[in-house]
């Protein structure tokens, strides 16, 4: 029932799409088996796999950063309000700070290097995480500290099987709204300073008008972000939410 | 040094502790107080509801240090406590539960410990998925797998029906003596106290102080219901509590 409803909703959009294309002329939106065609070819080519794989690599290092720091600055600040106090005008001007205004002085500063796209895009994503996982850490139950403290774990004990689950859907809740955030933000900094890419290419593509080809890359990129969120996001939550009590 | 045996496993001697209430003033809940345990021990501190026999223990287990005067824990200072509440993690299973408190246990004696108390079939099982009373045993598994030099037990048997409370108390004792530890138990329950304990320190209301010391001869496993009955009714004579 709910596949069918899902199909359904696709089958529309795809409608949408031939109506659109036929109502703008395809000129500025091509029907979509011309967009499949042009999917094939970049394929064949090698391009497509080329520029999806060095754009995800840049996802993948610059979210692993990002959620990292972000989860160790926010159990921090969440247990330390001294470290709080200190930690969160940064926290704050960072928050605030556009994107774009991150990404510009990283290569302006560091120069149009992959060290400086990868910093740009973690840095734009640090604060949020920061900030969810702080919310976690002042939430942490005091008695299970305490118990921890009476029994004489080591700190890594404690940090593996007593902070670090309770923290768990406050780290899945950054890593679900980091990923989207990451790759968008990604794109931006291929376009802006890298010699290659799915941003980069979509940035080419803009240039030379050519709407085909950034529709191509835009639906294959969505589609593989996608495929992570449900093939490796969802089945880690699961388990990480597996001693749950499950509703009858 | 004293003598091996007779040396004293834990010394509390409390001069005061206050807490700062929110208005500003000094509330003390704990008056001086002192007394010692021996080595292998079983004492049981009675006293009204809210007389602060859980902030006692805070003291003694060392997750208060904000009190006047000095606590003295056994050489090692390895501590076994039943809380409360059961305080188990809910996201591991039964026996990581214990395992992750007594790391060195071995396999034989955490077979031999959840056999007694009827949680073999229980080790995979998450916290979520037991009764209080399942979950209780968990918590006195656990506090027993680290081979405690002390044992503290706080209430562990409250809020269950008298005929389980029952059954954890007899579980306890066989515990006790198959391997016998300085025992610290917290109840306000003075039939829980004359079955379990050696020794029964008789606590006053707040600021809390010793008001008796009240020995119980007979060993555990055989304490005839006339001869506590007549105990219990002296102390209530003596005291008043119930």
């Amino acid at each position: 029932m709910n596949l069918l409803l899902r199909l359904t909703s696709l089958a529309l959009l795809l409608l949408a799409w031939f109506a659109g294309s036929h109502l703008l002329g395809v000129r500025l939106l091509p029907e979509p088996q011309t967009v499949a065609r042009a999917i094939i070819h970049e394929a064949q080519s090698g391009a497509l796999a080329f520029n999806l794989g060095v754009t995800l690599a840049r996802v993948a290092v610059s979210f692993s950063i990002a959620m990292l720091l972000g989860t160790a600055l926010g159990l921090a600040m969440g247990r330390s309000p001294l470290f709080d106090w200190l930690a969160d005008p940064w926290l704050v001007v960072l928050l605030n700070l556009p994107a774009l205004v991150i990404i510009v002085l990283a290569y302006v500063w560091v120069g149009l290097t992959e060290t400086a796209a990868i910093a740009a895009v973690a840095l734009n994503k640090l604060p949020l995480a920061t900030v969810t996982v702080r919310e976690g850490a002042r939430a942490l139950d005091r008695t299970l500290d305490e118990m921890a403290s009476v029994f004489r774990m080591s700190g890594l004990v404690r940090l593996r099987h007593v902070i670090l689950p309770q923290l768990a859907p406050y780290i899945a809740a950054a890593a679900r709204s980091g990923l989207s955030l990451v790759w968008k933000i990604v794109l931006v900094v291929e376009l802006l300073g890298r010699p290659n890419g799915v941003g980069f290419e979509i940035g080419v593509a803009f240039q030379l008008f050519d709407v085909t080809r950034i529709l191509a890359y835009a639906l294959v990129f969505v589609a593989v972000m996608l495929a992570i969120e449900t093939l490796l996001v969802q089945p880690l939550e699961r388990h990480v939410s597996r001693w749950r009590p499950r509703p009858a | 040094m004293s003598p091996a045996g007779v040396q004293d496993q834990l010394d509390v001697r409390i001069e005061r502790k206050s807490y700062r209430t929110a208005s500003g003033n000094r509330l003390q809940v704990l008056g001086a107080l002192a007394f010692k345990l021996g080595n292998g021990e079983v004492a049981a501190l009675v006293g009204p509801s809210g007389c602060g026999k859980t902030t006692l223990l805070r003291i003694i287990v060392g997750l208060d240090r904000d009190y006047e005067g000095s606590v003295q824990l056994p050489a090692h200072g390895r501590l076994g406590v039943v809380f409360q509440e059961p305080r188990l993690l809910p996201w591991r299973s039964v026996e990581e539960n214990v395992r992750l408190a007594a790391p060195d246990a071995s396999d034989a004696a955490l077979d031999a410990l959840f056999a007694t108390l009827g949680l073999t079939g229980h080790r995979r099982h998450y916290p979520g998925e037991l009764s209080l009373g399942l979950a209780r045993r968990v918590a006195l598994a656990r506090a027993f797998a680290v081979e405690p030099e002390l044992l503290v037990l706080d209430e562990p048997f409250v809020s269950l029906d008298a005929a389980l409370a029952a059954r954890l108390r007899d579980e306890l004792i066989e515990l006790v003596s198959r391997r016998p530890v300085t025992t610290l138990l917290v109840t306000h329950n003075l039939d829980e106290a004359l079955a379990l304990a050696d020794r029964i320190i008789l606590l006053s209301g707040s600021p809390t102080g010793v008001l008796a010391t009240v020995p119980v001869e007979r060993p555990r496993t055989a304490r005839p219901t006339a001869e506590l009955a007549a105990l219990r009714d002296e102390i209530v004579r003596k005291v008043g509590v119930r």
